[in-house]
């Protein structure tokens, strides 16, 4: 019921782009030097533990390359950085609207004839929706990234290997697999976020603990939701 | 005018207003009082379509609101300006954003208007410098007054105030009264206050509806206070020591 208000009629287009705009730098922007340090180093940990691991001399070197390639892009880039975003941005969220509540402030928006509904979540939605994928790709080059630096400092391969290993046997279809993720996972979030947020009764404590139910119930969702996706889109 | 029509309400079995009706007149301040759980501040929030009545209407100079549909509800919503307990400031904007928002919403004003007109009703709450300044950075007072212009930025027919002085001294909220009864008389508004003030209640009370375990209990203007012999009105106005002093001489 609170997605169909939330998809309402838009009341003033121009103040809905704008919010969007603000939630994108919000949301998104906020995000990406912590998507990209976590990024960098599980790229980096993922391909040392692939090249520890690999001690068959049948097995060829530049399978690290292609390991790497394969693990960030298929589940690294879009699920692990679906959970960590569950926990930054789902808090935020969920806590913003619910002080919001709680001080009347969504009161104010309905008592003005705003659907207060469509006013504070839409916007989030949307500028989650364009900026979940993008997040995923800045996370897909750089996990690689990290990979590659990590296998070239450490000699444990060379360049040329470990490039030919991250181009091999590629398939696009993999990375629009975990682009579709992304943006269910940009739903899930900001869904389940805003809904504990915008139900909030009581003070401080409940906002805090609203929080909470949405980081644990955006972690579940995105988790159940990975699943079904790779049933669906790669078996 | 507002028309409260037999307005039943309940939260699962309790039977928090019950056939509530009243007349709320334009260009007077109709005080909304009672003691705390007596069904006051539900009566607003069904006043202002927060609650939904189960039974009885609410009528807007006629325009049915209760029972209206969503159009209905948002074109009478444009008409109505409310000051929450807390101000109800948007706090991710400064004072000035927070008197524009609603200009910006539900007018095509151009900038220059929108400025214009901030300005105007920050100057009619008496607000010096603190166009900048945002929710967190003002005390209770101007909070209130920056709530008050928000909620006249639109010019509107109809004015809520929820207990317009809590938290505020003495003196602050007399101004704040004052300013109340100025704004009611100059937009000719139709004002509802829910208090608990005493002095609110003898300096504006032109009409005041009592209400006592969500009935309609008593309703009059505020000289007609002291020659009532309602009890449960007689024991909730003079509750206070002082006021049991000074009540003959009312």
């Amino acid at each position: 019921m609170l997605i169909g208000r939330a998809f309402g009629r838009i009341d003033k287009g121009s103040a809905f782009w704008r919010s969007v705009i603000r939630e994108i730098d919000k949301l998104g922007m906020g995000s990406v030097l912590i998507v990209s340090i976590i990024s960098v180093f599980i790229g980096a940990v993922i391909s040392i533990q692939l090249a520890v691991q690999i001690e068959s001399p049948l097995i060829p070197k530049f399978t690290i390359g292609f390991g790497t390639r394969d693990t960030v892009i298929l589940e690294f880039s879009s699920t692990v950085i679906g959970l960590i975003l569950a926990g930054k941005v789902g808090s935020n969220i969920s806590s913003e609207i619910g002080s919001m509540r709680v001080s009347e402030q969504i009161d104010a928006l309905e008592i003005m004839g705003i659907n207060s509904a469509n006013y504070l979540i839409l916007p989030k939605i949307v500028a989650a929706l364009i900026i979940n994928p993008i997040l995923t790709v800045i996370s897909m080059i750089l996990g690689i990234l990290g990979g590659y630096i990590a296998c070239i400092s450490s000699g444990l391969v060379d360049s040329d290997t470990f490039i030919y290993g991250a181009q091999y046997y590629f398939k696009p279809w993999h990375m629009y697999y975990s682009l579709i993720k992304s943006v269910v996972f940009a739903f899930i979030i900001t869904s389940i976020s805003c809904f504990r947020g915008y139900y909030v009764e009581g003070g401080s404590e409940e906002v805090g603990k609203a929080s909470t139910k949405a980081v644990v119930n955006s972690s579940i969702g995105i988790l159940l939701w990975n699943l079904i996706l790779t049933a669906l889109l790669l078996l | 005018m507002i028309e409260v029509k037999n307005v039943h309400k309940y939260f699962g079995t309790n039977h928090v207003l019950n056939d509530v009706s009243a007349v709320l007149e334009d260009g007077k301040c109709n005080l909304i009082i009672g003691r705390s759980g007596s069904g006051k501040t539900v009566l607003m929030k069904c006043l202002v379509g927060l609650f939904t009545p189960e039974q009885g209407e609410i009528l807007y100079d006629g325009r049915q609101f209760s029972k209206g549909t969503a159009a209905e509800k948002k074109k009478i919503r444009q008409d109505i300006g409310m000051v929450f307990q807390g101000g109800a400031l948007f706090d991710s904007i400064n004072c000035e954003e927070n008197i524009a928002f609603p200009l910006k919403m539900f007018t095509n004003m151009s900038r220059a208007e929108i400025k214009e007109r901030v300005n105007y009703c920050m100057d009619r709450v008496n607000l010096v410098n603190a166009n900048k300044l945002f929710p967190s950075e003002i005390s209770g007072g101007m909070k209130k007054r920056v709530a008050i212009a928000r909620a006249i930025a639109l010019k509107p027919k109809y004015l809520f105030f929820d207990e317009p002085n809590s938290g505020l001294d003495p003196q602050t909220s007399i101004v704040i009264d004052e300013l109340i009864a100025e704004i009611t008389k100059e937009i000719n508004a139709t004002t509802i206050i829910n208090t608990h003030d005493m002095n609110s209640v003898f300096e504006m009370g032109e009409k005041i509806i009592y209400i006592y375990k969500g009935e309609k209990n008593w309703e009059g203007h505020y000289s007609e206070i002291a020659k009532s012999e309602n009890k449960e009105l007689i024991d909730f106005i003079f509750a206070s020591s002082l006021l049991k002093r000074v009540q003959g001489t009312f």
